[in-house]
């Protein structure tokens, strides 16, 4: 039921105490605001975590050759380990259903060139499961496919900068891009939230790489994820099965670390997890703490509010005031000022966040910025905090005699 | 809500029985009415007096149901008055009692026609009827021009007639004054009285607490409380106010 007399009483109350509404406003303008930045500080430090490691699949293991340090089986040590593709292969049939997605990788560097256009470039020759192991994200046309590498396609996909320098602000998609003096038709543009960087590639076939720029088939480097069905503990013991098992396909020294390398992302990633879980805790810690220093203020300033108004409560039941309308009319109105209060903490809050965000890069802090649901969780706890803190004093307040309210000072 | 109505003494305002109140004190209780025998005729302006101690604002409270009797009847309008709750005796108030208090209680963040308006709002008047109503009482206790003005921009004297502006709004039985001319000099208050005796002209029967012996001659009957009994209670020859204004 609206009753549009009692909001009359309210609104003439919050507006003619002014110093009165605006000491209670404040209180819950200031929780808010700091609830605010606090949280949205801590999720620009979780996003600056999260983002270092959003450019790869999580459970990547990535697998580079160098020379030996060790002699090893009549072997000499400095020898030089070359993956091929029948490496590739190897990992990618003996493991099972332990390995997800398996790419092998050639590095090229090369000139690119599109009319008068002219830029130097990484060239990544791929598999077509790079993708996934990249967290590629191609958003016009396709990416490099079985049949490309069937066919040793002259294709690339090229990163979204890369169309940006060299077709300005034409589309990229369908037109053939000079490569080191072979053209090449451009079949996808792709985004990444790696960086930059990430999106300064281009990416082609590794069959074609390998035709046209050496005639073999060697490969620099084998990613490849594992099943993410495997714990931590299982993804480690893997890595080092993989390590072993190619330690002795080269006749490597079991001790020599420089041969063959297997990184796995486990280790870091849960790291991460950890931390962002800390982050988290911390965040929550801190959160609750704003929000119970602000439920404590309400308290405090509606204890304040009804005992300055004892002697007006005592007047309203001298003149017919039910307890129950004096109850209802402090708690409405003590809601009221808590949540317009608090919307406004929260605006500048959002603001200042706004404001600064940027600025805050450099100290780890990207896109600082809290979730509406949670700050208008924080807000109707303070609403109710306020009900119920206003609850009692006008409980109190109402149940004064009026001669006591009224009798003079 | 209905009331009990019973048909004897139709024409008493207020009759009260064997009235008594006692308020405990630590392990001991202190009886401040010791049993009142006292009633109130329509149209009649009575003053209680007393020296304080005397219960005379315990009476007072009584009747203005702010504070229940331990012990003897209340029958306000022919309507027993007893087993009050809060939300009852709100209404009752509401109803049938207007207040003067001696320091005015005035809500100083609302203006004269706020202030007036307040009894009829809690009565559920809309908010049209409520303001002609709060117009039509200020016009009587002439402050027409005074009606967008807040408490502290008026007199002690306009305060006061506010007030009673107020009581009459919500149109009582009954204009309970405690000491309404308490915190004002004797020029004004000689005018409140005046005032009062004219509404007093006009029928409404009012009940005056007060200490000073000359207000008390302004009414028409005069009684005495000492120690929570009521030692004298007797018609008096009135004086007009008017003389004096």
């Amino acid at each position: 039921m609206f009753d549009l007399d009692l909001w009359r009483e309210i609104f003439q109350s919050i507006s003619k105490n002014k110093l009165r509404s605006l000491l209670s406003g404040f209180t819950v303008s200031f929780a808010i605001l700091l609830f605010t930045l606090l949280f949205g500080i801590a999720n620009g430090l979780e996003n600056t975590f999260n983002s270092f490691f959003k450019d790869d699949a999580q459970n990547s293991i990535f697998i580079q050759s160098g020379k030996t340090t060790k002699p090893y089986k009549g072997f000499k040590s400095g020898r030089e380990i070359q993956f091929k593709n029948e490496d590739f292969d190897y990992l990618k049939n003996d493991f099972g259903d332990k390995v997800q997605y398996i790419t092998s990788r050639v590095y090229k560097s090369l000139t690119a060139s599109y009319k008068n256009e002219k830029n130097n470039y990484q060239i990544r020759a791929v598999h077509p499961d790079h993708q996934y192991l990249e967290k590629t994200l191609v958003y016009e046309g396709r990416y490099i496919t079985a049949k490309d590498l069937q066919e040793k396609s002259k294709v690339i996909v090229i990163g979204r900068l890369v169309e940006e320098d060299l077709f300005a602000k034409t589309v990229a998609l369908g037109k053939y891009v000079n490569l080191g003096g072979i053209q090449y038709k451009v079949v996808g543009v792709y985004r990444d939230d790696g960086g930059d960087n990430e999106e300064r590639m281009i990416y082609m076939p590794i069959t074609t790489a390998q035709n046209i720029y050496g005639n073999n088939d060697y490969v620099d480097q084998i990613n490849l994820t594992y099943n993410p069905a495997m714990g931590y503990d299982e993804a480690l013991s893997f890595s080092s099965l993989l390590t072993k098992k190619l330690k002795d396909r080269f006749d490597i020294s079991p001790k020599d670390q420089r041969a063959v390398r297997v990184r796995n992302m486990a280790e870091a990633s849960k790291g991460v997890n950890q931390m962002t879980s800390v982050l988290g805790i911390l965040i929550l810690v801190i959160g609750m703490g704003t929000l119970i220093a602000g439920i404590v203020g309400i308290a405090n300033i509606m204890i304040f509010v009804v005992k300055e108004r004892t002697k007006e409560l005592g007047i309203r039941k001298a003149l017919g005031a039910t307890p129950k309308s004096i109850v209802r009319m402090i708690m409405l109105e003590s809601i009221l000022v808590t949540a317009l209060a608090g919307y406004l903490g929260l605006l500048i809050g959002m603001g200042v966040l706004e404001l600064i965000g940027d600025s805050l890069k450099q100290y780890f802090i990207t896109n600082p910025s809290v979730s509406t649901s949670l700050i208008v969780g924080a807000t109707i706890t303070l609403i109710l905090a306020g009900a119920i803190a206003g609850y009692l004093p006008a409980k109190r307040a109402a149940s004064i005699k009026p001669i006591v309210a009224l009798r003079d000072e | 809500m209905t009331f009990v109505k019973t048909n004897k003494h139709i024409n008493q305002m207020l009759e009260i029985k064997k009235l008594h109140k006692s308020y405990p004190i630590g392990k001991d209780s202190l009886h401040v009415l010791k049993g009142i025998d006292f009633s109130i005729k329509a149209g009649e302006l009575v003053a209680i007096m007393g020296s304080s101690g005397s219960g005379k604002s315990t009476l007072l409270n009584i009747i203005g149901m702010l504070d229940e009797a331990d012990e003897g009847d209340y029958i306000l309008d022919n309507v027993p008055i007893k087993n009050l709750n809060e939300k009852k005796a709100a209404v009752y108030r509401n109803k049938f009692l207007g207040f003067i208090f001696q320091s005015f209680n005035l809500i100083n963040y609302k203006n004269a026609v706020e202030n007036v308006s307040l009894p009829l709002y809690y009565q559920g008047v809309n908010r049209k009827e409520r303001h002609e109503k709060a117009m039509f009482h200020l016009g009587k206790v002439g402050l027409t021009d005074w009606a967008k003005h807040l408490p502290n921009e008026l007199s002690g004297g306009q305060k006061q007639r506010v007030a009673i502006a107020r009581a009459l709004a919500a149109q009582p039985k009954l204009l309970l004054a405690d000491e309404p001319t308490g915190a004002l000099d004797t020029k004004t208050s000689y005018e409140i009285m005046d005032f009062i005796q004219e509404l007093n002209d006009e029928g409404k029967t009012i009940l005056i607490v007060t200490h000073e012996e000359d207000i008390a001659n302004m009414c028409k009957r005069i009684v005495r409380l000492k120690d929570g009994v009521i030692m004298e209670d007797s018609y008096v020859e009135q004086v007009r106010a008017s003389q004096y204004v």
